[in-house]
């Protein structure tokens, strides 16, 4: 299993009550930004990934989001710049530069191959489409979003693989003479991973490339329904899906006592945590989604947590929530917002409402925070039901102390990845530098790989 | 009397000059790239029974650069709007390269603007085969030496050319370059929508004409531009041994073909 | 005196016959980059830069050039972003990002800003127009290449000092949502310095601007006369310029003997050198210059080799076919004659080494022991005195060794020297004094930037000399 040390490197001194008055991180005004706390959580962030490195995480994840407090990585590659230098083994995962928002993406070819030669060869690039905020903020017609990422992401392999110079003249993007000096270290071309919410449109895209797909702590369902989505598109293309095409990002906290992680464990919902990532007006900017994904979305986002970034069914205006799941914190989350928007509920209302869901959001796995101990048996049911190759470890967001932060690594490092890996050996699981994902032949007709576990899902509904 | 003058006139927002000579019916002719090339051998006898119009495109010579033609359509846009100024609409045309790419611009906003068309190896679609030189990443010898397939054939070609370069002539060049840059340069060319709304010109009698040599444009941009102009009489006229510019390495029989095509 | 390390960061490893062949460094095939050697280059290059930091130097100069194994430095962001963390005192000093290529001048403000704050205020960006290559590789419109720079620039100092979310709607940018959050942490921005080679409107801007102009290399006698237009521009402006409003890039390679020192320094000659950056015709692409500077560099006679961009080079870019095309005045070119196929690869390169003294003649490249390299650099420094001077590690196959030994040196031996010269002639650097910040009362005598009685002393440079 590859094991993924990941924060979003949020700027945890932002006013909480400025995020809840802006009802989103997205847009709180940028004189709340100080330079001198900037400047020093840029660096213990990065203490923190040499450490998480030095503690037996095998990759470090990075992600990119701008004009916003809930993520510092506004240009995330500086950072991967970094640790490409200051690390000595960990892959260095970026999930992911939003390629539509890329004016010149030929320049980001050069940067990340110039990344993967200095670290010599631990680069994996990932790609997203990108928040709707990133196209707001970037300038990127959302009209075009989808076609963006596929073209730029053609160019960059192009760039990548294709001896120059030669001329690129596409929908979206002209080069006349793409003749780059720095190509990547690893060939033909660094491990693409892909990172993802909900789409299945990106889902069917990443299995058609062969490359990995990681749900970012969707609920466990839904993720299961994209996952054998693309195991059957993968079965089309004539190959065997497995657990090397599969990653998760989980929020874990580690503390020496229950009671300790109990309390600060609450700081992950700081501001409305993802379900605040920004208001619905930029978060479905016009043209992003298809028909069909936001059909899906509107089924899917009512199956529970998805509070990742925040898009919910409530923001496509339904108001629906399915019982037969666990509480749907989103609907939570944007009711308050709209009250507050109609000036029906102050900020401390808002702030109580926040933090009343913390227990739900601990049974929904969309928190989990506790001892060693505790947090075990947690990560093995999910590991259980989706069996992903590669495991992303998501340190809390919100107000908790650099030390407190290093101490979660430290146990998440000597005591939990340990168990973990123990868990993967005994599930079978293999990883994509393990075993190359795409490389299974398959054939019709035969069995395939199960690539998620319904009954543990339901043992543990 | 002289065979043309040049006059600036205030039109269209700005100061256009404009090149004319001969008598009888206008025939508008938009330049190449390179600018106008001065009275060559096809106007004089085109003159003998044509009023020849020539605007300086803005941005070249004495044509002050108009910022808000920020490409080919827009440039099309622009002298649709003198020529209705000056109450000439419809007119004949003969574009030449990047002048028969925005004459096929202006007949889709409005292809009653013309009444016959000539476009005489325009840019501004992409061909099947081959690519459209990048005139900007060349020198400008290597793009001369590209719009002819032999220049010893081409008399007229060694007499604009031929010689020692004078600062003003490198100049003008880098003037010229610099206005086709600005409005060209990416796409590379060419106006990717430029066949779809070519569908819609109608009633706009057009004759194509290619050298087979081109190695500026290619040869199979004619047929692109063939094909996308299918709801109109399109005519195409392919010279063997010729490059980019028929109307100076094939002028005797060019001008028949204007006549003949024109009447 | 600020005094800075600089490299271009070359893929030493290119083979020469491949760069002659090509008449240029860049569009030299990228097939022949190897990752291997490339990861290996940057690391060292890394680790030349730290130790150039523990030998005394106050500032890593890093540049940027695409597709050209003249410099690796690409998105040389990356190395900044590096040496914010890896180094603890220097200056990271970006000469620079070439604002018309970058397209998203906003996320480079996020990049730049994310730099100063990971370095704790060690930032000094600087900006250029960016040479004719860099437009075509990046597929920027060399018509508005001006326009372009000077939106960015306004673009990328309004994120970092007006308050978001705004809006930007430019003639060639538009934002909708501007609040990064990501601010330098120099207030209210990071110092600005700009380089540069032949142009008097850089100039110009930069003295509006207050910023401090960097001469790359050029012959004095130019830089001179553009030290002296930037000081009268500064008059006008209302205040007086100084040696803090002014630097110098010198190519230099020190070696314990002379003997060594001349036998490693003919790397400096390498592929042609600078004068061999790029073809006329991806030099100055159509736009590129303004008419004014067109003109003035086709009357020119003078020499500027840094990026190739000479008289000679203008007429070529009018070449073509002799016998189509009208007879460029200028026929005795080696590349010339390499294109037609009159002479070939192995001639050419002789040509090229055989310039190999006139270049330390005219002080393109200084070679030597400290001892000798020091009257050298005391010479220019007594002439442009310039606050800022940087010394730019020779380009070529020396070994990674040779490299550091002249870093050491120049360290030890070179750096205290130049200090000594630079208390005693005055010299004062923009930290030391903030460039622009003393007024001038017109009528009354201005600081004289530049010495014209050490101008005399001075060595011509040949102008058929380029490196």
């Amino acid at each position: 299993m590859i094991l993924m040390y990941f924060t979003e490197r949020p700027y945890r001194d932002v006013p909480e009550d400025e995020v809840i008055k802006n009802r989103g991180f997205f847009g709180v005004p940028n004189r709340f930004f100080d330079r001198e706390v900037g400047a020093r959580l840029y660096n213990e962030y990065l203490d923190e990934m040499v450490y998480a490195e030095d503690e037996g995480f095998d990759a470090i994840m990075l992600n990119e989001h701008h004009g916003t407090p809930f993520c510092m990585g506004a240009v995330m590659n500086v950072e991967a710049s970094i640790l490409a230098r200051i690390t000595k083994r960990a892959r260095i995962v970026l999930l992911g530069n939003p390629l539509p928002t890329f004016k010149n993406p030929l320049r980001i070819a050069e940067e990340l191959a110039t990344i993967d030669c200095i670290s010599h060869g631990r680069l994996v690039p990932g790609w997203v489409r990108g928040a709707g905020s990133e196209q707001i903020f970037n300038q990127a017609n959302p009209a075009y979003n989808r076609e963006r990422f596929e073209e730029a992401h053609d160019l960059i392999l192009a760039a990548w693989t294709r001896p120059g110079p030669f001329r690129w003249e596409g929908k979206h993007f002209n080069y006349r003479y793409v003749n780059p000096w720095v190509t990547p270290f690893q060939k033909p071309h660094p491990p693409i991973m892909i990172p993802g919410v909900l789409s299945p449109e990106t889902v069917v895209w990443c299995a058609q490339h062969r490359y990995p797909y990681l749900g970012l702590g969707t609920a466990l369902s839904a993720t299961a329904e994209l996952w054998n989505i693309y195991g059957d598109t993968a079965a089309k293309e004539g190959y065997v899906a497995g657990s090397e095409n599969f990653g998760y990002l989980q929020h874990v906290f580690v503390a020496e006592t229950e009671e300790k992680a109990q309390e600060l464990g609450k700081a992950h919902l700081f501001g409305g945590g993802q379900g605040a990532f920004s208001r619905p007006e930029h978060t479905l900017p016009p043209g992003y989604n298809s028909k069909e994904a936001t059909k899906r979305l509107a089924r899917t986002m009512t199956a529970g947590s998805g509070g990742f970034l925040g898009v919910s069914a409530e923001q496509l205006g339904r108001s629906k929530s399915n019982d037969d799941q666990p509480a749907n914190l989103q609907a939570v989350a944007d009711s308050t917002r709209r009250r507050l928007a109609r000036g029906e509920a102050t900020i401390d209302e808002a702030k109580v409402a926040i933090y009343k869901s913390y227990q739900k959001a601990q049974d929904g796995l969309q928190i989990i925070t506790g001892t060693p101990k505790t947090v075990i048996p947690k990560l093995r049911r999910i590991l259980e039901v989706l069996r992903p190759g590669t495991f992303g470890v998501f340190q809390s967001q919100g107000p908790v102390s650099f030390e407190d932060r290093m101490t979660s690594i430290r146990l998440l490092g000597q005591e939990v990845l340990p168990a973990v890996r123990e868990i993967g050996k005994e599930l079978g699981i293999q990883d994509p530098f393990e075993r190359q994902p795409g490389s299974r032949p398959y054939t019709t007709g035969t069995q395939r790989d199960q690539l998620v576990s319904l009954d543990a899902l339901r043992a543990n509904a | 009397m002289a065979e043309w003058t040049e006059e600036i006139t205030h039109i269209a927002g700005t100061n256009l000059a404009i090149v004319k000579g001969g008598k009888g019916k206008p025939l508008l002719i938009l330049h190449e790239e390179l600018g106008h090339p001065g009275w060559m051998s096809y106007h004089q006898e085109l003159a003998k029974d044509r009023t020849l119009i020539i605007p300086i495109q803005p941005g070249y010579g004495k044509s002050p650069r108009v910022e808000q033609i920020r490409n080919v359509h827009e440039l099309g846009l622009f002298y649709s709007w003198v020529l209705n100024e000056m109450n000439l609409a419809p007119i004949d045309v003969i574009g030449f390269s990047i002048g028969g790419w925005t004459a096929a611009e202006m007949a889709t906003a409005n292809s009653k603007i013309f009444r016959k068309m000539m476009l005489v190896a325009p840019s501004g679609i992409k061909p099947a085969d081959g690519e459209i030189l990048d005139i900007f990443a060349v020198t400008i010898g290597t793009q001369l030496n590209a719009t002819v397939h032999d220049a010893t054939a081409a008399p007229e070609f060694r007499k604009l050319y031929g010689g020692e370069r004078t600062p003003e002539q490198f100049e003008s060049f880098e003037e010229a370059r610099t206005e086709s840059a600005r409005i060209a340069w990416d796409p590379i060319l060419n106006n990717p929508s430029l066949s779809y709304f070519l569908q819609g010109v109608k009633g706009l009698p057009t004759h194509i004409v290619w050298g087979r040599e081109d190695a500026t444009v290619p040869v199979s941009a004619a047929d692109a531009y063939k094909a996308a102009l299918k709801n109109t009489d399109v005519k195409l006229t392919i010279f063997d041994g010729c490059g980019h510019r028929p109307e100076i390495e094939k002028s005797a029989e060019f001008v028949k073909l204007v006549r003949e095509f024109l009447a | 005196m600020h005094i800075m390390y600089f490299t271009e960061r070359p893929y030493r490893d290119v083979p020469e016959d491949e760069v002659i062949k090509n008449r240029s460094f860049f569009g030299v095939p990228n097939r022949f980059y190897d990752a291997q050697v490339g990861a290996r280059l940057y690391n060292e290059y890394l680790d030349e830069d730290v130790y150039a930091e523990e030998v005394g130097f106050d500032a890593i100069m890093l540049n940027e050039h695409h597709g050209n194994p003249f410099c690796m430095g690409a998105v040389m962001n990356v190395e900044a972003a590096i040496l914010a963390r890896i180094t603890k005192k220097v200056r990271i000093v970006l000469l620079g990002n070439p604002l018309p290529v970058v397209k998203n001048p906003v996320r480079l403000a996020e990049e730049l800003a994310e730099i100063d704050l990971i370095s704790k205020g060690r930032l000094v960006p600087g900006w250029v127009r960016g040479a004719g290559s860099e437009q075509i590789f990046n597929q920027a419109n060399p018509a508005y290449n001006r326009e372009y720079f000077n939106e960015a620039h306004d673009l990328v100092l309004a994120c970092w000092t007006k308050p978001g979310p705004f809006r930007w709607e430019g003639k060639h940018f538009n934002f909708r949502y501007v609040n990064p959050w990501a601010l330098p942490y120099q207030k209210p921005r990071p110092p600005i310095w700009i380089p540069g080679v032949i142009s008097a409107e850089t100039v110009v801007w930069c003295a509006k601007h207050r910023y401090p102009y960097i001469g790359l290399g050029t012959a004095l006698q130019s830089t001179v006369e553009l030290w002296n237009l930037y000081g009268q521009t500064a008059a006008d402006e209302g205040y007086m310029a100084g040696t803090e409003n002014f630097g110098y890039l010198q190519q230099i390679h020190v070696a314990e003997t002379e003997e060594e020192a001349q036998k490693q320094g003919r790397a400096a000659m390498f592929g042609g050198g600078a004068a061999n950056f790029s073809r006329p015709e991806h030099t100055l692409p159509p736009g590129y210059n303004s008419k004014e500077a067109t003109r003035r560099l086709a009357k020119q006679a003078t020499d500027y080799g840094f990026l190739g961009i000479t008289s000679e080079k203008l007429k070529e870019s009018q070449s073509g076919d002799v016998r189509h095309i009208g007879i460029p005045k200028q026929n005795g070119d080696t590349r010339e004659k390499l294109r037609k196929g009159e002479i070939s690869v192995e001639e050419a390169k002789k040509k090229i080494y055989a310039n190999y003294q006139k270049a330390q003649d005219g002080l393109q490249i200084i070679i030597g022991t400290p001892k000798t390299v020091i009257p050298k650099l005391k010479l220019i420094m007594e002439v442009l005195r310039p606050g800022v001077f940087g010394l730019f590690q020779a380009q070529g196959p020396l070994t990674t060794q040779q490299r550091l030994t002249s870093i050491r040196l120049m360290g030890q031996e070179v750096l205290p020297a130049m200090r000594e010269i630079a208390k005693g002639l005055g010299i004062v650097d923009p930290f030391e004094r903030e460039p622009g910040s003393r007024p001038y009362t017109s009528g009354t005598q201005y600081d004289s930037l530049v010495d014209l009685e050490a101008l005399k002393r001075a060595p011509k440079r040949d102008e058929s000399v380029r490196v």
